[in-house]
């Protein structure tokens, strides 16, 4: 079973929720935890394991191959990224805009152009007890989260057998990233909070869900500020609500502090147990 | 005139709210700028009319023509992407999976692959309710070149401001580091960091703060929430007087946010709140600021 924990805004709760499930999970059962926001990850703040491996991931650039090059420029016009620019001596190759889709480098006459891989990101394996923590992290400077949700989601299925349950923290928004990190997912869960923002950008995380035709339900985080709209919406979409956690300044203050909230605060443990426990009415968990 | 982008690395902490009550108080003499286009949200503050709405095309897909299709396979060899499946005997594009790259197209022997170009969602420009103008879009579901929306609707902004002289570009970027943040991040005078004293929030302000000096840009940074753990404010603070980073202002942890939110307003038109000042003082500092630079 795969579960993706997404959002579409920003900071609602999808780290909180993904490391606590998985902390919670692990005391029965071995669970991987992958931190699939490679952009900004934060699950390793609260799941401290030790580390397994580490893995640089790279993806295939075009290099210019000057003394081979005749300036024919069919790289450039071949290129739908922008990526391959000839100017009147020199072929420039823009590593950040690079698709890796071979085109200009299979497509040039003199071989001017082979493939050679470029570092964008790393993988590191951690390990707790029966929580696997698996975590992508883009280089600083890359563009493109893709492939490296890609990659990460690969390395998880490579190295560990496919019964175990695997949760993935998803990006925020509702675009590419969002969708790589969620199309392999067999359940996803949206969290949001009560507030217009919230339910704004749940909307549009559901409208993604029912494009992809996933299963998929609702957390609501910081229950208790805003208003019920989100609950209504909710009921009036048919789309089951697994369960709300309070808004508690104190959840802040030790998430702050990077701990995990089920063992810092009964509040929030009651409150993922019961997500849990409602996960496992809707059969999505055993 | 000045270009000034509200990025934070992190999502939530409460760059759009700040950033329309900025909007606010700026008033006439700025045009606002939405690029957080795949999850935009100021306009539930700013009420836009919406007056004037564009499509965006952007990027392509393959299309193969089923009847001119000789079924060599060859568009199957060359893609990368995995975009193009075999269905019994006829190869068909994953539309979700293809990049739009045109190496089928191109070495297609029969020429059946067309490359079409995408609508992608949709552009606006409208008057908000301080009469000021604002470019904001929408981004299709689950498309891709949210760089390129964000691209197009600064443009736009920067016309605007540019043909009605405006002082200011007042720009809402997205969380992260990826494409619509390096591309809201492109011609920009002035860039605030808005970020929350959580372990987390420190963490993706310094990584975006490290895309930032790529771009030489200066920059400033309004903390958040700051009493929520005053310790790691402190070194956020350290962070920027080591970085050249201006330190704006300390907004203490204020639940008057989301209840001016639940009410579709800013903080600056919402009942008596002491937030109102601080925001008022830090848009002056602010202002001032980017003319130092």
């Amino acid at each position: 079973m795969k579960i993706s924990i997404a959002s579409g805004k920003g900071g609602t709760g999808k780290t909180t929720l993904a490391t606590n499930l998985a902390y919670l999970l692990s005391q029965k059962y071995t669970v991987i935890l992958a931190d699939l926001d490679v952009e900004e990850p934060n699950s390793a703040f609260f799941i401290k394991g030790k580390e397994v491996q580490q893995k640089k991931v790279f993806k295939m650039i075009p290099e210019w191959d000057k003394e081979k090059c005749v300036l024919c420029g069919n790289c450039q016009r071949v290129c739908k990224f922008n990526a391959v620019i000839k100017l009147w001596e020199e072929v420039l190759v823009f590593n950040q805009l690079c698709h890796s889709c071979y085109a200009c480098s299979e497509l040039c006459p003199q071989n001017a152009l082979p493939m050679k891989s470029y570092e964008v990101g790393k993988i590191t394996e951690f390990e707790q007890n029966n929580l696997h923590f698996v975590e992508g992290k883009l280089n600083v400077g890359e563009e493109q989260a893709v492939p490296l949700i890609k990659e990460t989601i690969d390395f998880v299925e490579h190295n560990f057998s496919s019964d175990i349950l695997r949760i993935f923290d998803a990006p925020p928004g509702t675009s590419c990233p969002v969708i790589e990190a969620t199309k392999y997912a067999d359940y996803i869960i949206l969290i949001t909070e009560p507030t217009p923002f919230g339910l704004h950008d749940l909307k549009l995380a559901v409208e993604v869900m029912r494009e992809m035709k996933k299963n998929f339900s609702v957390v609501i985080n910081r229950y208790g500020i805003g208003n019920d709209d989100a609950i209504q919406y909710c009921e009036d979409e048919k789309i089951p609500l697994l369960g709300t956690i309070p808004n508690m300044k104190k959840a802040a203050e030790a998430y702050a502090k990077g701990e995990l909230l089920s063992k810092a605060l009964p509040e929030i443990r009651n409150a993922i147990e019961s997500v849990i426990e409602k996960l496992r009415t809707l059969e999505v968990l055993l | 005139m000045k270009e000034i982008v509200v990025i934070s690395g992190k999502g939530g902490t409460g760059k759009t709210s700040i950033t329309a009550a900025f909007a606010m108080i700026a008033g006439k003499n700025a045009v606002i700028a939405d690029c957080d286009v795949d999850a935009a949200d100021m306009h539930l503050l700013l009420k836009p009319d919406f007056a004037k709405s564009e499509d965006f095309y952007s990027g392509f897909k393959a299309e193969i023509d089923q009847e001119l299709c000789t079924k060599c396979g060859k568009c199957k060899q060359v893609c990368r992407f995995d975009a193009v499946q075999k269905i019994d005997d006829s190869y068909n594009i994953i539309n979700l999976d293809c990049e739009g790259c045109g190496y089928c197209a191109e070495i297609c022997p029969a020429k059946t692959i067309q490359m079409v170009e995408q609508n992608v969602g949709k552009w606006y420009i409208s008057k908000i309710k301080s009469e000021a103008q604002m470019v904001h879009a929408k981004l299709g579901i689950g498309a891709d070149n949210s760089g390129k929306l964000v691209a197009k609707v600064k443009k736009e902004a920067k016309n605007i401001a540019q043909e009605s002289r405006k002082d200011f570009i007042l720009v809402d970027g997205s969380p992260g580091i990826g494409c619509p943040v390096v591309s809201s991040l492109s011609g920009a005078d002035y860039v605030i960091l808005v970020t929350e004293p959580t372990l987390s929030g420190f963490h993706d302000m310094k990584r975006v703060f490290e895309l930032i000096q790529n771009f030489k840009l200066p920059a400033g940074c309004i903390i958040n929430k700051y009493d929520v753990n005053e310790n790691i404010s402190e070194k956020i603070i350290e962070f920027c007087n080591n970085n050249s980073i201006d330190h704006i202002v300390n907004i203490p942890y204020d639940e008057t946010f989301t209840a001016a939110m639940t009410d579709g307003k800013t903080i600056i038109e919402f009942e008596d709140n002491t937030l109102k000042k601080i925001l008022e003082d830090s848009w002056k500092k602010t202002i001032k600021l980017t003319g130092q630079h």
